[in-house]
């Protein structure tokens, strides 16, 4: 492993051989290519999926133009989301201020749009040349009559984490601005999950049948409204715990609403997930028929998984994703069909999370946190895996490598969570691991 | 599930909606892809480069290593000298480049950091390490687009590294922001010419790597940093593209090609970017008047292939209403392509403002450039309502329209940069004899595949 940077060995682990602790939580060393992008894209991600809200962006062109689009997290209604807004802020703005543009810009997309509320996001410059976002925001609220939630996720005010709590700070000025709602019983809110590729509405359906209602989903399918009363709620079930703990940890401070956190990510968290629940409610039936929906799912999928298994016995993974929680989930799933793994990372995990991998992972196991593409690259040749799970960033070092690559970032198309969602990541796992292409290659 | 909303009126905004442009640090990224050895460094936040790599790899399939200074509250408050020190040992320890370029941002300009005068500073300490050529460019987002950027790195490079030197039997080659594989074609064109050429900058092979059996931290490639310093020297430049110039410190504009000429009188050929026959032709005719050497027959026998499937393509584009946008340059050149072969330009768009788009739209398309509606500063939004009330055939530009042809129902012809919903972007052909011949191609396929879907009549036979 020569050739890497010094001060990142304390961010590398294996499994049953290093003495030290795993160094998390930091921020990127300067000149080492991170997977991490920043503070902005932190809070970018967590509310695009807010459907019906405007999303504007306050500064020079480039980060408007980079999230346009960018995850595959569905609406079943509006799609605003999907349009992207930038004040566009040009050198004349610099100089003199760009308050009168986000002023004008604010006010003209809302009377276009006509969103349920507005988001002003802060990129890196607006702090440096004083635009006062709070205030415009305040104005424009005032004028338009509507919520107007400023976002401060200049970019490098710290990590990608950072622009998590930066999005969780904006939604719980949303949370509880209305107090009309009367939640029924069983109520509670999904924190956490994106609905990417409609991933939502097979927990919805799941959550359904064993007679639980859903409030909102923050922020996955998400409306303005819903948001509002998500106070009414009884739990809060927190997946994707990196980005949302803050804010269920706030609700629970605020109005003593209690949170879970769970998975959806293979069978055993997913079944794990709705027990939880059931558990929570003290309710036998509920329990009861969470039981049955298991039995039934698992019924119907184990067969169904078999032949993957088959296929895929004894395979070797990489992991590295966003968040350490859905590696641990990866890792069960991984197992379910046979394979194991070699190589697991994160770019935000923390120390909780390192230390469960710790637990669940096979000794000689590579674990790393906020990793690059040189070591990664070294990691996958070392273990020599057959699969490399991770996003976008991560694919052309599996492919050049001749590696087989499962996207399991915010922009993939399939559904991978639930029973469901385990069945197209073995399909997907196996399509990339046993393509007869990787014939020609030398690995 | 609803549509992605509309509007019923057209109104002008001050906003930007949907960007038809990108930031100038991503231009830089790209240029200094094709530098052999070389290591882009963003000076900034690490969402900077993070970004960016995300947005080329979408569209390169390829390894993208684009490392960042990573500025924290404290180098925006007291300065990122530090950051940039640490990042370049980093970098430097870790890839061991010929060269690293290092790319401005807004962040970085707007707190006024001289990186120049850093790397001037750091200049004994690189001697020291044995660091390896260091060189800064300005790109901050809030100047121009992507263009500006790609540009200024090129003539940041140039001017890096040329100095007066004897004369060389060497050709410069500005291709601008073109495709790996219309790189490929060029220096093939200027090796049967017998030309040795210096292709500034050459990312064909480091984004557009073959598959390797281990992985390499600088992908192979690039322009050559011993060719580069015989720029001075060369019997011509032939610089690709009409909208090359770079603003400079006095508010003079030059582009790399008039650098060289004013520097070290290394005569300068201009053309715009070779698409169709006419300024193909004019790029074949540069190349004649540098060597006296006629043009190759291989290059002969193209062309007549090319106009033989005019003949045969003609009545299914003529008169057909296109939409072209993207960087001005591309614009200009699919615009006077479309224009010979008949089909009417309705809008070309484009998100960059030099002020002269329109201009050069009515010098290079002698047939309908009057009535071209040309839309500078544009975005994607601006574009699909103006779309909406003419009814063009079809679009022609980078993936990001896709949503507006969706909308209305007509096809996209993908060209240019980024196509980042089907693979093979980075071997898309648009220059020269072959590349319009692909262009036209699939032109005239994508319109005569929508007649036939809307058609009863079968089209087994034309």
């Amino acid at each position: 492993m020569e050739r890497l940077i010094k001060e990142r060995i304390t961010q590398i682990h294996t499994v049953g051989e290093s003495a030290n602790e795993l160094n998390c939580d930091t921020k990127s060393t300067a000149g080492s290519v991170s997977q991490r992008a920043c503070v902005f894209c932190g809070s970018r991600v967590v509310l695009y999926p807010i459907a019906d809200a405007l999303h504007l962006i306050h500064g020079p062109i480039g980060c408007a133009a980079y999230t346009w689009d960018i995850r595959g997290a569905l609406s079943s209604g509006p799609q605003l989301h999907r349009l992207s807004f930038s004040t566009d802020l040009r050198e004349k703005d610099v100089v003199f201020g760009g308050e009168p543009k986000l002023y004008k810009a604010l006010t003209e997309l809302i009377e276009a749009y006509k969103p349920k509320a507005a988001f002003i996001y802060s990129t890196c410059i607006v702090g440096v040349i004083g635009d006062d976002v709070e205030a415009i925001a305040r104005r424009v609220s005032k004028e338009q009559e509507i919520q107007v939630l400023p976002v401060m996720s200049e970019g490098f005010k710290g990590t990608k984490k950072d622009g998590y709590k930066a999005a969780c700070d904006a939604l719980s000025m949303l949370v509880g601005t209305d107090d009309t709602y009367q939640a029924p019983e069983f109520s509670i809110n999904i924190l956490g999950d994106f609905n990417l590729a409609g991933e939502l509405w097979m927990l919805q359906d799941y959550y359904k049948r064993i007679g639980v209602n859903i409030i909102t989903c923050l922020t996955g399918d998400g409306r303005v409204d819903e948001i509002r009363k998500a106070h009414k709620a009884s739990l809060n079930v927190v997946q994707c715990s990196g980005s949302m703990m803050h804010l269920a940890k706030e609700m629970k401070e605020k109005y003593g609403i209690p949170y879970k956190k769970v998975s959806y990510f293979g069978i055993e968290d997913m079944a794990e997930a709705l027990y939880d629940v059931a558990t929570f409610f003290k309710n036998a039936e509920m329990l009861d028929k969470a039981r049955q929906l298991v039995s039934k799912e698992v019924n119907d999928l184990l067969p169904a998984l078999a032949p993957f298994r088959e296929k895929l016995q004894g395979k070797k993974a990489a992991i590295y994703v966003g968040g350490a929680f859905k590696a641990i989930s990866l890792v069960k799933a991984l197992r379910l069909i046979g394979m194991e793994t070699a190589v697991v990372g994160s770019q935000t995990g923390n120390k909780d999370d390192y230390d469960l991998l710790k637990k669940l992972c096979d000794e000689g196991t590579i674990m790393v946190d906020d990793s690059n593409p040189n070591e990664l690259s070294e990691f996958v040749k070392e273990k020599g895996v057959d699969l490399f799970i991770g996003g976008v960033k991560e694919r052309p070092i599996a492919y050049k490598l001749g590696i087989g690559f499962c996207d399991h970032n915010h922009e993939r198309k399939e559904a991978l969570a639930g029973f469901e969602g385990m069945l197209n990541f073995a399909k997907e796992v196996n399509a990339s691991v046993n393509s007869p292409v990787w014939k020609f290659f030398k690995r | 599930m609803d549509k992605i909303p509309t509007l019923k009126d057209i109104r002008p905004f001050v906003s930007t909606r949907n960007a038809c442009k990108l930031c100038a640090p991503l231009g830089a990224s790209v240029a200094l892809k094709g530098i052999e050895g070389c290591v882009p460094v963003i000076h900034g936040s690490q969402g900077c480069a993070t970004y960016i790599r995300r947005y080329m790899i979408s569209h390169y399939k390829e390894p993208v290593d684009i490392a960042s200074s990573n500025f924290s509250e404290e180098s925006t408050i007291f300065g990122g000298e530090e950051n940039l020190k640490i990042a370049l040992e980093n970098v430097i320890g870790q890839y061991k480049p010929k060269a690293v370029g290092i790319a401005t941002t807004c962040l970085s300009e707007t707190i006024g950091e001289d990186v120049e005068m850093q790397l001037m500073q750091l200049r004994d300490l690189a001697k020291a390490k044995g660091w390896p050529e260091l060189f800064t460019v300005s790109t901050p987002s809030y100047q121009g687009t992507h263009m500006d950027g790609f540009n200024a790195t090129v003539l940041g490079v140039v001017k890096h590294f040329s100095s007066k030197t004897e004369p060389v039997e060497r050709v410069n080659l500005f291709p601008g922001f073109v495709s790996p594989a219309d790189i490929r074609q060029l220096k093939e064109i200027m090796v049967d010419y017998g030309i040795q050429a210096t292709v500034v900058p050459d990312y064909s092979d480091a984004l557009d790597n073959p598959v390797w059996d281990q992985y390499y931290r600088i992908p192979k490639g690039g322009t050559r940093l011993v060719d580069l310093k015989t720029m001075g020297g060369a019997l011509a430049s032939v610089e690709l593209g009409a909208f090359t110039a770079v603003r400079q410190g006095g508010g003079e504009e030059s582009s790399s090609a008039d650098w060289l000429e004013d520097k070290f009188e290394v005569k300068k050929y201009q053309s715009v970017l070779p698409i169709g026959i006419s300024h193909t032709d004019d790029f074949f005719d540069s190349l004649t008047k540098i060597t006296g050497k006629e043009i190759p027959d291989k290059y002969l026998m193209q062309r007549g292939r090319l106009l033989d499937s005019y003949a045969d393509g003609h009545k299914y584009i003529f008169g057909k209403k296109a939409v072209v946008y993207g960087e001005e340059d591309l614009v200009l050149a699919l615009c006077s392509f479309l224009d010979e072969i008949g089909v009417e330009v309705v809008i070309a768009a484009s998100g960059a403002d030099s002020g002269r788009l329109m201009e050069q739209l009515k010098i290079h398309c002698p047939v309908h450039g009057e009535n071209i509606n040309v839309l500078s500063d544009s975005d994607f939004e601006q574009i699909g309502e103006m779309s909406k009330l003419i009814n063009p055939d079809f679009l022609i530009g980078n993936s990001k329209g896709n949503y507006i042809a969706t909308n209305l129902n007509i096809p996209l012809v993908r060209v240019g940069f980024p196509i980042h919903d089907r693979i093979g972007g980075q071997r898309v052909n648009h220059l020269g004899y072959l590349g319009t011949q692909e262009l036209f191609d699939r032109i005239a396929n994508a319109m005569i595949e929508y007649k036939q879907n809307n058609s009863p009549i079968g089209y087994k036979y034309m």
